[in-house]
């Protein structure tokens, strides 16, 4: 009799200890983001212009090269950084120079902020520069968006088609 | 009662602070659950074998799982959901298993580690299990993580979304992942077969690194004992019940989620990439990883010489091998042409100096006649000739009534008596002619041998080893002549003091009751067992 209280009381810390473990699999809850707010992304991914202009080589430039490995042209591989800026309702909430990737430079810039803004409608502009100017901006986007609770508004850039999207 | 302090206890460095208040915790949890479990399935003792138990149902419950589940941005979900209530009491059931189980692995694994920091057993030539284990946490996690993906519900999202965040702020890769998950088009159904194969074939890592972590030592515990395994199943299958593990909404990436129920276990570092930021928390984890793999090297290193076998008497029976808790003996061919097919030999990487070789080799007999007392395995900082004299020494402090003497582990609580105590490495250092020899050469009238508590020997089999010897049920016996009654073992962690203070006072009160011993030995009783006389080791020839 002593024994099969033993393996009860046994089989009772066992249980409560696995209890214990089920519960914390999916409790207490993690709120990531206020209630009745949601997240508005900038990402995009995008290479800007070479930082300098491409060079033709002379004929006698061309024939000095190994033959198998002849090039007409000398492009510098470094990209320019791409600024941006993100305004919010007139208030600017982001800028920043991106620097390309890559070892050498020559690799896309990118981005991937989020803010968590409450629910509502906001006027947002987007602007970016990928070229060699110095004032102004090569593509732009303005538009007042419902932002709904929870969710997830997105400002990419698509480099086929040169423009902003908000989705 | 003098008592000295214990080199491991008073360690002032903040490691050594930790690993006394970690101890402490320990000593006082596993106490009442070896009352209630027995010393023999303290679940506590069992760690090591018990997260290769739940490995196994994960990995059953996983192939279960894997018959009902459909890769693709929609039927993962809908498949796993089909799973769960359409088939709640097996596939069901299953699910719930895989993920308590790897819960219930993550715990095994982080007491485990604790315990073994707890109890000091991670440096010298231990590094290697130590070092194997850190691999194991981060497979483990990588196992458990892309399991919560393929659910692809809210969690999932969740998960995905972090930890790509997370491995995007690392410069390995050109185009951040995280674009993937934030929003709908972006994503492809290879995805999930992507993941399906990372679940499959990082579990299947982890175990190869598991074998590996084991590698290294003697006899490791990879099943539970089987009254304990079959309560953790009916416990399992209760909890399943009770609480099946269930999807939390099926994935959207066009909204955020918002507030999901986190599994503590697996992802307890995420909600803090949203506070300090994915590069603190990969600086937290590196610094982290990086302590701990190199804990085994820090300061105060102790590494005795490692044991030396002499063949002049060694008979190649390998009893030595058969004791080793670390594998570092082996038998090989014999060398030095005796008429014997092997010898043994150390490997001085695995040798943690323990002694317990030494306690197992029948030519360790303190009667031996020879001036200078050898043995056919022997450690060079603690030899059997100064085991012998350090015995005789404290012997001679001793005053009758009820004379005891303590063989105390120095890991153990009796490691820090003075009183009529010899600290060995191990108490199964201690061959049991080592007994006969105090008792039949009346050095003391009992005596008590005092090892770490039976389920944290410092040397993993140290305890279990003496046991066997004293209840003659292992080489080397404990010979019949001697009278058990005047033998007395307490097992004890270094907080216990008290256990080992109240258990020597009874027990010479239990001696001091008997009658006097006689021994039945056929040689004579040598200069040492008379008081007053300086005894020598020359002099304590006796039967060999």
């Amino acid at each position: 009799m002593i024994r099969v209280l033993q393996v009860a009381a046994q089989f009772v810390v066992i249980a409560a200890l696995f209890a214990g473990v089920a519960w914390l699999s999916d409790h207490p809850t993690y709120r990531q983001i206020p209630d009745g707010s949601g997240i508005m992304m900038l990402t995009f991914v995008h290479g800007a212009d070479r930082k300098g202009e491409c060079r033709r080589f002379t004929p006698e430039e061309v024939a000095k090269q190994p033959p198998n490995m002849r090039r007409v042209q000398d492009c510098p591989r470094a990209r320019r950084p791409i600024y941006v800026e993100l305004d919010v309702d007139g208030r600017n909430i982001y800028r920043a120079s991106l620097r390309p990737t890559g070892i050498a430079g020559d690799g896309p810039s990118r981005v991937y902020q989020r803010f968590v803004l409450p629910a509502g409608k906001y006027d947002v502009a987007v602007r970016m520069r990928d070229t060699a100017r110095a004032e102004g901006f090569d593509h732009e986007r303005r538009g007042t968006v419902e932002f709904a609770p929870s969710q997830m508004f997105v400002i990419d850039y698509r480099p086929e088609s040169g423009e902003f999207i908000f989705r | 009662m003098h008592e000295r302090s214990v080199p491991n206890e008073t360690e002032s460095d903040v490691i050594g602070a930790i690993r006394s208040v970690l101890r402490a915790g320990f000593s006082v949890i596993e106490r009442p659950f070896d009352r209630l479990f027995t010393t023999t399935l303290n679940p506590l003792a069992q760690l090591g074998a018990l997260g290769f138990f739940f490995f196994w149902i994960v990995a059953v419950s996983g192939i279960y799982l894997f018959v009902f589940f459909d890769t693709g941005i929609e039927r993962a979900y809908q498949s796993v959901e089909h799973l769960t209530l359409d088939y709640r009491f097996h596939a069901g059931v299953m699910r719930s298993f895989h993920r308590y189980a790897s819960d219930l692995m993550v715990v095994m694994m982080v007491v485990h580690l604790l315990r073994e920091f707890s109890l000091d057993r991670y440096r010298g030539v231990r590094w290697f299990s130590w070092f194997t284990g850190l691999p194991i946490i981060w497979l483990l996690y990588a196992s458990g993580i892309t399991g919560y993906w393929l659910v692809w519900d809210k969690l999932a999202q969740y998960v995905a979304i972090v930890s790509s965040e997370l491995l995007d702020w690392l410069p390995i890769f050109g185009e951040p992942i995280a674009r993937n998950f934030v929003s709908t088009g972006t994503l492809t159904s290879r995805f999930f077969s992507l993941m399906v194969f990372m679940h499959v074939a990082v579990p299947l890592f982890l175990l190869f690194v598991m074998w590996i972590h084991i590698l290294r030592i003697s006899r490791p515990k990879m099943n539970p004992p089987r009254t304990l395994a079959i309560l953790s199943l009916i416990a399992l299958v209760a909890v399943s019940i009770w609480k099946p593990a269930l999807s939390q909404g099926q994935a959207n990436l066009a909204t955020v989620p918002a507030e999901v129920g986190l599994d503590w276990f697996y992802l307890p570092l995420y909600p803090l990439t949203g506070i300090w930021g994915n590069g603190a928390v990969w600086a937290f984890l590196g610094a982290f990883f990086l302590m701990i793999g190199l804990m085994p090297w820090l300061p105060p290193l102790r590494r005795a010489k490692p044991a030396e076998v002499d063949l002049a008497h060694c008979n190649g029976c390998a009893r030595c091998a058969e004791d080793c808790p670390y594998e570092a003996i082996r038998m090989v061919p014999r060398s030095d042409g005796m008429p014997f097919p092997t010898q043994a030999a150390v490997n001085p990487s695995l040798c943690v100096s323990c002694g317990i070789c030494v306690g197992a080799c029948p030519s360790s007999t303190p009667f031996r006649r020879s001036e200078d007392l050898k043995t056919g395995i022997d450690l060079p900082d603690y030899s059997l000739k100064t085991l012998r004299e350090r015995v005789i020494d404290a012997a001679s402090t001793l005053a009758k009534p009820g004379r005891v003497l303590v063989l105390a582990c120095e890991h153990g609580a009796a490691a820090g008596r003075l009183d009529a105590t010899v600290v060995l490495p191990c108490v199964a250092m201690a061959p049991p002619s080592l007994i006969d020899f105090v008792l039949s050469r009346d050095l003391a009238d009992g005596v008590v041998v005092a090892g770490c508590a039976e389920n944290a020997c410092y040397n993993r089999l140290g305890v279990q080893w003496t046991e066997q010897r004293l209840a003659r049920q292992r080489d080397p016996y404990l010979r019949a002549r001697v009278p058990r009654e005047r033998i007395a073992t307490v097992w004890a962690t270094p907080l216990e003091s008290g256990k080992v203070r109240s258990t020597i006072a009874d027990f010479a009160a239990h001696i001091a009751d008997l009658p006097p011993m006689r021994l039945r030995s056929p040689l004579p009783v040598s200069a040492a067992s008379r008081p007053g006389k300086n005894r020598e080791p020359a002099e304590l020839k006796g039967d060999s």
